[in-house]
């Protein structure tokens, strides 16, 4: 076995020290020094699936386009319709090549009829924002805002409920995948009801310096409903969800239509970067699309682990894991378009063993609404 | 936390001597850095194997770790309790939450081994 060693170069959050005081296991990830888990992966994800769990997500980037043009200017580099947002309002979008494929996922806030707020992966934040910056036209401004949030999630059932002792506005009155600035615990906040967990929940963006005291004191109200949750359980829950995670299930390689997300593809919004070659690639077929699938023998299926059909090698795991609330092993992969149907049976090499595994409907868990 | 009758590995098995046979396990120590235990994969009984070769596998739900044969064995025994609850290695990895009962087929390879002392030593440095 091998330890992962802290690097002194490594990027810490705000809530560091909280982390580190309440025992949290702690790994770089996407040079950030974050918390894997704090009690263990299984009771975290199962806390957020039946109560609530508290994320640190402060990683992620941030990326603000200001100006009479940036709206233009999102339109242009990203797939889904952001002048169909209204004020207060988000949406998952992908930001993309010309190819079709993607530069990032992230989500799409619009703070007012000229500026927008991307909440972009941690790893790329640098990346995305010289790819937006370089497409800027007009009169648009582009500011990589990433080192003045913090990021806090309570996701779960009991999410809302615990947040709205805190303040006085009425949570339950945003909508999903809508936000507002409000008063949390005397501290202004924007509050979006999104998340990565396919809970319910809120997404709390706030100042770095007013971040420990927002955790502690959300802690404070939901005492035994709130549980620590880290990265581990983070990658766990998104998986059941079938949410997709750069860097595993998607990146520059792949395309929006092959990741299965279509529905984030605005075709009659106008011209965006990538437009005519994911509209060729719909029009000439696909050659292969992301499929959830279930492992029938005993074993789990890891990122890179090999998909044969008989002899052929037909693809390899993006993402696998044992789901802790399914109790089952799970995953995604690309398989050529005539082998993604539910229900083919396949196999993949687990370490020199083939084990047999299912196309299944995705996503493999969804929430009772 | 280690026994003192117990000999280690430097990849974190434990073998527990009794007669011309032994126990093995994983350490407290390497099931805290897997985490959640979710699925043991143990060989059949009578299979042999060579000093540090794999002869299974312990998955926690982030990662894989290959166990390795602490000396020259034969595999006498598997514990189905644990294939049944991987988490009993969580539990209890130094005594329920055995995995094999081996015979030993080469008594010198015992002595290649860690104390309790020598173990406690090497994991301190690795937490470094």
């Amino acid at each position: 076995m091998t330890v992962e060693a802290s690097s002194d170069e490594l990027k810490r959050t705000p809530l560091h020290a909280v982390h580190t005081a309440a025992g949290a296991k702690m790994v770089p990830y996407a040079g950030w020094h974050m918390p894997i888990e704090y009690t263990g992966v299984v009771s975290e994800h199962v806390a957020v699936r039946t109560s609530a769990g508290l994320f640190d997500v402060s990683h992620m980037g941030e990326i603000e386009v200001t100006g009479p043009d940036a709206l233009a200017l999102v339109q242009r580099v990203t797939t889904n319709n952001a002048a169909k947002l209204a004020l207060n309002q988000a949406q998952y979008s992908a930001l993309i090549y010309p190819e079709g494929t993607f530069v990032d996922d992230l989500l799409v806030y619009r703070f007012a009829e000229n500026h927008f707020f991307l909440c972009v992966n941690a790893s790329n934040a640098e990346k995305d924002y010289e790819y937006i910056r370089s497409h800027a036209r007009g009169n648009v401004e582009v500011r990589n805002t990433s080192d003045q949030y913090a990021q806090i999630a309570l996701q779960g059932p009991r999410a809302i409920s615990i947040l709205q002792k805190m303040t006085a506005f009425d949570l339950q009155s945003v909508k999903y995948y809508w936000f507002r600035r409000l008063d949390l615990a005397g501290e202004q906040v924007i509050a979006a009801r999104t998340g990565y967990t396919g809970e319910d929940g809120f997404e709390i963006f706030s100042k770095p310096a007013k971040a420990a005291s927002l955790w502690n004191r959300i802690r404070e109200i939901g005492g035994d409903h709130v549980t620590l949750a880290g990265l581990g359980a983070r990658d766990t829950l998104r998986l059941e969800a079938k949410m997709v995670l750069y860097g595993n299930d998607i990146d520059q390689t792949t395309t929006v239509l092959e990741a299965d997300l279509e529905w984030i593809i605005k075709w009659d919004k106008g011209d965006f970067i990538g437009r005519s070659a994911l509209w060729n690639q719909k029009e000439n077929g696909l050659d292969r699309k992301l499929a959830g699938f279930e492992i029938l023998d005993r074993g789990i299926a890891r990122h890179g682990y090999d998909a044969f059909i008989e002899d052929k090698k037909v693809g390899a795991v993006t993402s696998g894991t044992y789901a802790p609330y399914l109790k089952k092993a799970i995953g995604l992969l690309y398989l050529p378009d005539e082998y993604a149907a539910v229900d083919q049976e396949f196999e993949i090499d687990v370490r020199g063993k083939r084990l047999k595994a299912r196309v299944v409907p995705t996503p493999f868990y969804r929430r009772k609404k | 936390m280690y026994p003192k009758e117990y000999l280690y590995t430097k990849e974190h098995e434990w073998i527990k001597k009794d007669g011309s046979q032994a126990v093995v396990g994983i350490t407290i120590y390497a099931q805290k850095q897997l985490g959640d235990i979710v699925f043991v994969e143990l060989p059949q009984p009578g299979k042999n194997y060579e000093a540090g070769k794999p002869f299974g596998s312990v998955e926690s739900v982030k990662a894989v770790s290959e166990i390795y044969a602490p000396v020259s064995m034969e595999v006498v025994a598997v514990n189905n309790d644990v294939v049944q609850r991987p988490e009993l290695i969580n539990e209890d990895a130094h005594d329920k939450g055995w995995l094999i009962k081996i015979k030993v087929n080469n008594e010198a390879d015992l002595e290649g081994l860690l104390s309790a002392e020598e173990y406690e030593e090497l994991i301190s440095q690795d937490q470094h």
